[in-house]
């Protein structure tokens, strides 16, 4: 294992803190539990967004705390859901009496623990939940599909509402629009490993990729041969088309996102190639994202997620953002 | 149950725990990611630390302390469901006025009930279910029907052990051995494994020391 870490025990706990120092203008950090605010204090009746998971799929979600999406991260361990003292926390911190929308990936710990978070918070809650993996219905770590870059979008969207005054209710209802709207699709070139651990992931041949994979390196479809890049652009456009079933010149956002140690080279090389595809079914991309938001460590390899737009998300996916990996408008 | 009697038998878990934790490592080696060992021993530890702080509480407030640090202590999965079991234990009506055979039995299959909530698995899906929810039924049946409690308890411990071996030729649905698919068969649950080693080390301790619980 090759790594800039000096222990694995103190792997995360560095990490964080280097974030906190680097980004003071825009978010604290905050230990045992752990958690990670904006620098500003919530809005009086703001709704308060606060997301999580597993660490090692930065910037999501630390990255994405500030003006326009989340109120408050609460990273786990890598590739561990993080616990519920952590979001009652973060709640405490940034709940301003407007209530707090959870937005959770649907894997089995991240589930399970944001539903107890829930359960023990006196103050109004409610929680998107993100299952936009179309690869596989059953994953090895959970029970139905997972939550993965869509994660990002429903972020950004749904912070927008709320930063607009969105009601509780209101965020919670554009948060599941987005993630219904929404469909992706991964591959994997190689796996990676988690520091405590110490292994890799799971092996995969130098010729080989995983179609499908999940952002731990889990199983997708299948394991295949490599191929060129506008053949598999065009199988996991292919895949995401068949769930989201969009009409002919419906309008949507394609979001390629890296895994980590894929270069942004390859990545707006895919872009192009996904566009090409689109273009010849008539699919309008009218608004678009390209970088590593949802990663998997170090793992090579993208995925592809569309979102269908309507006038509302996409006056939200415009309006300012900034947090440490996604700026503007100011 | 006394605050006494859960440190206690924390304390006997460890022992029998630690006997077996290569073979558990092993099992989860074969199937899982091979955490799960490393994952009860610190939250037995966590458990037995608690002593000083929790041994003059009434036996709710101790349970909800156990409950919140397995639940951060362990984390995941696997902190999220133990952390359901003694959350709910705790809520049992009216236990800080006591609580015997009959009320300890109560509180247990209420917690049984809502850690499978919880995970949203049942008996036959190859995970600690298989043990948990037959010991749970053996349990009330005995106290309904007014039998011996020992008599209850040793049928109780060869239950946790049918169900334990059950799981060696289920296919797994839930959890992480359930991608594995036809592959997990043939192997036993380690959390099955670890849940019934648990189950017989109280049921025994009572048995044997025929002391109040």
């Amino acid at each position: 294992m090759k790594k800039f870490m000096n222990t694995s025990d103190d792997f995360l706990k560095e990490s964080l803190q280097g974030f906190g120092a680097a980004h003071q203008d825009i978010v604290s950090v905050y230990y045992d539990p752990n958690f990670i605010t904006r620098s500003q204090s919530t809005k009086e009746g703001k709704v308060a967004l606060i997301s999580g998971g597993g660490s090692g799929h930065e910037p999501m979600h630390g990255g994405l705390v500030g003006h326009g999406m989340l109120d408050a991260a609460c990273p786990g361990f890598v590739f561990s859901s993080p616990t519920p003292d952590q979001m009652l926390a973060a709640a405490e911190k940034v709940d301003s009496g407007a209530g707090v929308l959870f937005i959770v990936k649907n894997y089995s710990g991240d589930v399970m623990n944001f539903q107890m978070a829930s359960e023990m918070m006196q103050s109004p809650n409610e929680s998107v939940l993100t299952n936009d993996d179309v690869a596989v219905e059953d994953s090895s770590f959970t029970t139905g599909r997972r939550g993965v870059a869509a994660t990002v979008l429903v972020e950004k969207i749904v912070g927008s509402l709320a930063e607009h005054g969105g009601s509780l209710q209101e965020c919670k209802s554009l948060g599941d629009k987005v993630n219904k709207n929404s469909g992706s699709m991964g591959v994997a070139f190689s796996s990676c490993t988690v520091p405590a651990a110490g292994k890799p992931t799971f092996e995969l041949g130098f010729d080989e990729m995983e179609f499908g994979v999940g952002i731990h390196g889990e199983p997708g479809r299948r394991r295949d041969k490599i191929k060129p890049a506008q053949d598999i652009t065009n199988e996991l456009l292919e895949a995401i088309i068949e769930d989201l079933k969009p009409n002919s010149n419906e309008e949507m956002l394609l979001f390629i996102n890296g895994m980590g140690g894929t270069p942004l080279t390859e990545l707006y090389l895919v872009f192009d190639n996904a566009k090409k595809f689109l273009d010849s079914k008539n699919i309008k991309i009218s608004r678009s994202l390209v970088g590593n938001y949802c990663t998997s460590l170090e793992m090579q390899g993208a995925s592809i997620t569309l979102t269908k737009l309507d006038e509302e998300i996409v006056k939200h996916w415009d309006s300012k953002v900034h947090t440490a990996a996604m700026r503007w408008g100011m | 149950m006394s605050v006494n009697f859960l440190i206690n038998q924390a304390k006997l878990i460890q022992e029998v725990i630690d006997a077996h934790a290569l073979e558990i490592e092993k099992l989860d080696q074969e199937i899982g990611d091979g955490d799960h060992i490393f994952n009860v021993q610190r939250g037995i530890k966590l458990v037995i630390e608690l002593e000083p702080t929790i041994k003059e509480l009434p036996i709710s407030k101790a349970l909800n302390q156990i409950a919140m640090k397995v639940l951060s202590g362990i984390g995941g999965s696997s902190g999220a469901l133990f952390g359901t079991l003694f959350m709910t234990m705790a809520k049992g009506e009216n236990i800080d006025e006591g609580v015997d055979y009959k009320k300890a039995i109560e509180i247990f299959s209420q917690g049984v009930e809502a850690v499978k909530q919880r995970g949203k698995a049942d008996v036959g899906e190859k995970t600690m279910m298989d043990v948990l929810i037959p010991v749970a039924n053996c349990l009330q049946d005995g106290i309904q029907n007014n039998r011996d409690i020992n008599e209850i308890l040793t049928e109780a411990v060869q239950v946790a052990e049918d169900g334990m071996l059950s799981t060696k030729d289920l296919l797994a649905t839930k959890g992480r051995a359930s991608f594995l698919g036809e592959r997990a068969k043939g192997h036993i649950d380690p959390g099955a494994r670890s849940s019934q080693l648990m189950i017989k080390t109280v049921c025994e301790s009572v048995i044997k020391n025929r002391r109040k619980i």
